[in-house]
């Protein structure tokens, strides 16, 4: 290692990802600074969900390279080759990154409390009392605290929602992804999680989110990325992006979302 | 809708407005029909269970408790539980290879539960029985090579290991079915937030797949046990001297037949009665954060008090 500046928290240089031989990540190159806010953008279909998952190696992809704060997520490189990492090796680096998904997924036989420590004394092997102090944290934060002791199902989105970010939050992530976190919920409840979300960016979190809340990304995002087909179409602040889109594809899509 | 009369929604003041109309449940004359005959019938059964002589009640509970009785119910229990615990553990192990991306490991499961489910079971037992008629020798070294361990299959397979091996790999095959179902019964965003969390496979699998395939698991699981119960009877025909063959050889004796088979069928029902309510507590335990009733027990059921403003309990979209 040299003395350089701290890598990027996210790096992603050619990724390419096949489901059989449907090729559906075409080769991604994109950067993320500690503490800056993405938010990817881009039709259905254009591989969005696939290369968040690829950054926590939910997904192995076929060709390329991701490294999260300098480190490749699923691999070891050696020589030239990548060799890939063992299941617990992999969970550990995984840990580290926390992910918020479109339809919360919350542990439905565990309370809220269970939930958030759930991790944090498996997978870390905190004490218990230690996880539970900082989760009560993490829940008067997200406006919940009084929820710790329902189980998700009592629960509406909105709320399984925060109470998902705040799990994500209790494994102390130095990155947070988010797949259309807001995509499942009624209207009215969007509001409710974006407010947690823009606190967390506030708050200096490094954060990727795919939405297609537009006028989140213009109020919240340092850079807008914009996806289309399995490629990076367009990159920029939110003003160059969505303000002055210089793409077609782009133009297309944000009239249509608009 | 058009309104012809627009005055008269109106005009009224809170004085007249009038009392909310009580609601009439629909008389359901079908059911107390049924009811009736139901009860008609029940009281006739009783009544020729207790006036019949030859139901032989006296003769019924003197062997309630006898002594040879006794030794083959706990040779039923021993072998249900056993059978039951080889059956888990093969249907869970069955389950997961079924699922395995490696196609021998995937095929050979496939054959397993082909097999199992293929023949009949009281043949297997009688296959188990006379092994050694097809492997005189039974040892254990490395495959092509020398041979470490080696017995007479008479003397390792006593009956008693050929009924366990009989009704526990038979068992094993229905499991995994059942197992299968409530692995596949979970929504696969369980896992990917698990694993995204940093757990690894054993740890998603025991702490949040498994619990939740449970609820599934646990009513078949159920059945099949007291299922079980009743088919350990089947050993029997290879001389093991559980609660059926007890009472058979105390008959062939005395030639009460008819009331030392009242006799197991008492036993047997208690026996199912004991294990249904351990079901229902399981169940329930394994319900927690569904918000959804439980179903009642019969009983319960039976003695809850009809409330006529009851509402049909909530149900929320799951
Ligand atoms: N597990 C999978 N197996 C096979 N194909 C898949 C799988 N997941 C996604 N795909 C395909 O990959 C492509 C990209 O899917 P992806 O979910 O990444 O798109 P997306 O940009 O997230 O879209 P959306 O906005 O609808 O969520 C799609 O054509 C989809 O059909
Ligand atoms: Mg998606």
């Amino acid at each position: 290692m040299t003395a350089t500046a701290t890598p990027p928290m996210v790096e992603a240089i050619g990724v390419h990802k096949y489901y059989g031989s449907n090729l559906v990540v075409k080769g991604i190159d994109l950067s993320v600074t500690q503490g800056e806010v993405m938010c990817l953008l881009g039709p259905s279909g254009s591989g969005k969900s696939t290369f968040l998952r690829c950054i926590n190696h939910l997904e192995k992809i076929n060709a390329g390279t991701i490294r999260v704060a300098g480190e490749l997520v699923g691999y070891r490189q050696h020589n030239d080759r990548l060799h890939e990492l063992r299941d617990a090796e992999i969970a550990t680096r995984r840990s580290e990154i926390g992910m918020v998904f479109q339809q919360f997924n919350l542990f439905p036989h565990m309370t809220v409390l269970q939930n958030l420590i759930e991790a944090p004394v498996l997978v870390r092997r905190e004490k218990a009392a230690e996880a539970r102090a900082r989760a009560r944290t993490l829940l008067e934060r997200v406006g919940l605290a009084d929820k710790a002791d329902a189980y998700p199902r009592s629960l509406s989105g909105g709320q399984q929602q925060r109470v998902a970010i705040a799990r994500a939050l209790n494994m102390r992530p130095k990155l947070m992804l988010f797949d259309e976190p807001t995509s499942a919920l009624d209207p009215e409840l969007v509001g409710e999680v974006l407010d947690v979300m823009r606190d967390l960016a506030a708050d200096g979190m490094t954060m990727i989110v795919v939405t297609h809340e537009i006028a989140f990304a213009r109020e919240v995002a340092d850079t807008v990325t914009f996806m289309d087909d399995g490629v990076v179409v367009e990159s920029g602040t939110p003003a160059e992006v969505l303000g002055n889109p210089r793409h077609p594809r782009t133009q297309s899509f944000l009239a249509k979302v608009l | 809708m058009k309104r012809s009369d627009p005055g008269v929604l109106g005009t009224h003041t809170a004085a007249d407005v009038p009392e909310p109309p009580k609601v009439v449940p629909v008389r359901r004359y079908g059911q107390w029909v049924t009811t009736v005959v139901l009860l008609v019938i029940t009281v006739l059964v009783i009544r020729s269970l207790l006036t019949n002589p030859r139901f032989q009640w006296d003769i019924v509970f003197s062997y309630f408790l006898n002594g040879q009785v006794l030794d083959g119910l706990v040779t039923t229990i021993v072998l249900t539980v056993v059978a039951m615990a080889v059956g888990v553990v093969m249907g869970v192990l069955m389950a997961l290879g079924r699922e395995s991306r490696n196609p021998v490991v995937s095929g050979a499961a496939a054959l397993y539960i082909g097999f199992f489910r293929g023949t009949p079971l009281l043949v297997q037992l009688i296959f188990w029985f006379n092994l050694a008629a097809l492997y005189p020798v039974l040892s254990v070294g490395i495959p092509f090579g020398p041979t470490l361990a080696s017995g007479s299959a008479n003397t390792l397979i006593t009956p008693m290991v050929a009924a366990i091996l009989g009704l526990g790999l038979n068992e094993g095959a229905y499991m995994s079915e059942i197992v299968r179902a409530g692995l596949q019964s979970v929504d696969p965003g369980q896992t990917q937030a698990a694993h995204a969390l940093g757990m690894r496979k054993g740890q998603v699998f025991r702490r949040i797949v498994l619990p939740q395939a449970m609820r599934v698991i646990i009513p078949p699981t159920g059945n099949e046990t007291i299922a079980m119960l009743k088919t350990t009877s089947l050993v029997s025909v290879i001389a093991i001297p559980e609660l059926l063959f007890q009472v058979q050889a105390i008959y062939s004796r005395t030639y009460q037949v008819i009331p030392l088979l009242i006799t197991v069928s008492l036993w047997y029902l208690l026996l199912t009665a004991v294990l249904s309510t351990g079901q229902f507590y399981l169940e329930r335990h394994f319900r927690r954060g569904d918000l959804r009733p439980a179903e009642k027990p019969f009983l319960a059921r039976l003695l809850a008090r009809r409330d006529p403003l009851a509402q049909p309990a909530e149900r929320k979209q799951v």
